[in-house]
């Protein structure tokens, strides 16, 4: 498994005990994008995942213990990384993601120039895919995140992600380990990266249940809500001064700058050495 | 008041002893072991050391003196919580990081070894 040329592409696949669906998945997402390697993000399954995974033609990363989702798409983001892939594209495991959107995620990740794509339920209509509670808490969550990432987002909670190296750079190293795909947009905004939503089917999971009970919902956006407050407040000036400097501006910060002992000092290693004298 | 101060004697002496104990044992750390080692003599020493802890309860405008008894080795006891609450944090950080980065390597050697043509033992 190596990356291809400049658009190189990974689908991550994270899975955990979804051996009923993960070889559909698999299969159909080989279908959608052939040649795309596939890698399946093992979370220590209990089950038959990983042979079924390798049985329908994709790479497994297997954890060793069981992390959530949070750490186990990060290995997957680090893997990417390491490897020198330009843009991963995760699909989740249990099948409700339609892989024939993968190739115009992809698309949007090439041309918008936006460091992360998010296949979106919502993107187009209100459509209810979700369970009444589960819609109010995006809903929650669109009023939550619209004044700080400055833009609406309509499906906040979509696991359906494209991101692109840059994105996959910063991921590799920082990514929420519990309930991931909210607080990785604020991650994202302190860096000033874009995303773009790109309308998605969704389909009505056909195996196992939902992680998320209506009481661990609660927990959830009590989770998301402070980690969303603690993204924020990590708020990083370095990455939101990118504003070019007027001329002025460029002159004062190098008086500053050469007035302070390491400005001078730097002066000095700059300063062409004299002959030796009497030479 | 002296029977509550002579019952949280005995148990800072209990739980000092138990400390001592488990390191002993290696059950803690030694590292661990100094945050209640300084949390059972502290309530040792305020419980053998009546005028002290009345002059605190003067000075702090607590009603009374067992109150500011235990409002002091609750604090204490809150402090070393938040501690342990860190050194988790830490702790869960690095093993995922080192679940991962076993994970790859896992990856890496079966895909190095895939490539490797099998050789047959003479």
């Amino acid at each position: 498994m190596h990356p291809t040329g400049d658009d190189s592409l990974l689908i991550i696949v994270p899975a955990y005990n979804e051996e009923a669906a993960v070889g559909d998945v698999v299969r159909s997402v080989r279908q959608s994008v052939p040649g795309v390697p596939v890698l399946v993000l093992d979370d220590c399954s209990g089950d038959a995942t990983v042979g079924v995974a390798r049985a329908a033609g994709a790479e497994v990363l297997s954890l060793p213990h069981h992390l959530g989702l949070g750490g186990c798409v990060q290995a997957g983001y680090k893997l990417a990384h390491e490897l020198g892939f330009r843009n991963v594209i995760r699909v989740d495991g249990d099948g409700q993601h339609d892989p024939r959107d993968i190739p115009r995620i992809f698309e949007k990740l090439k041309t918008s120039g936006c460091e992360m794509v998010i296949g979106s339920r919502f993107a187009e209509t209100d459509a209810m895919y979700t369970s009444r509670l589960r819609s109010l808490g995006i809903r929650f969550f669109r009023a939550v995140l619209r004044p700080i990432l400055g833009k609406p987002v309509h499906d906040p909670t979509s696991g359906f992600v494209g991101v692109n190296h840059k994105a996959l750079e910063v991921f590799s190293r920082s990514f929420p380990l519990t309930y991931p795909e909210i607080e990785a947009l604020v991650v994202l905004q302190r860096r000033r990266f874009r995303f773009e939503e790109v309308p998605c089917k969704m389909r009505p999971r056909t195996t196992g249940r939902s992680s998320i009970t209506p009481w661990k919902s609660l927990y959830y956006i009590a989770h998301v809500l402070l980690g969303v407050f603690v993204n924020v407040l990590k708020y990083d000036r370095r990455y939101h001064s990118a504003r070019p400097k007027s001329p002025g501006e460029q002159a004062a910060s190098a008086l500053r700058s050469a007035n302070s002992p390491l400005g001078r000092a730097q002066a000095q290693a700059r300063a062409p050495v004299p002959p030796p004298a009497g030479g | 008041m002296d029977r509550l101060l002579n019952v949280t004697t005995v148990l800072s002496i209990f739980l000092l002893i138990m400390v001592l104990v488990s390191v002993r044992r290696a059950h803690i750390r030694v590292e661990y072991s100094v945050s209640w080692l300084l949390a059972s003599a502290a309530m040792l020493i305020l419980s053998r050391a009546r005028p002290v802890l009345e002059y605190i309860t003067r000075h702090a405008g607590i009603p009374d003196t067992p109150l500011t008894l235990f409002l002091i080795a609750g604090s204490i006891f809150l402090i070393m919580f938040f501690r342990f609450s860190v050194i988790i944090s830490h702790l869960r950080d690095d093993n995922v990081a080192l679940a991962q980065r076993v994970a790859i390597l896992e990856f890496q050697i079966r895909s190095i070894s895939q490539t490797i043509p099998e050789t047959t033992p003479r």
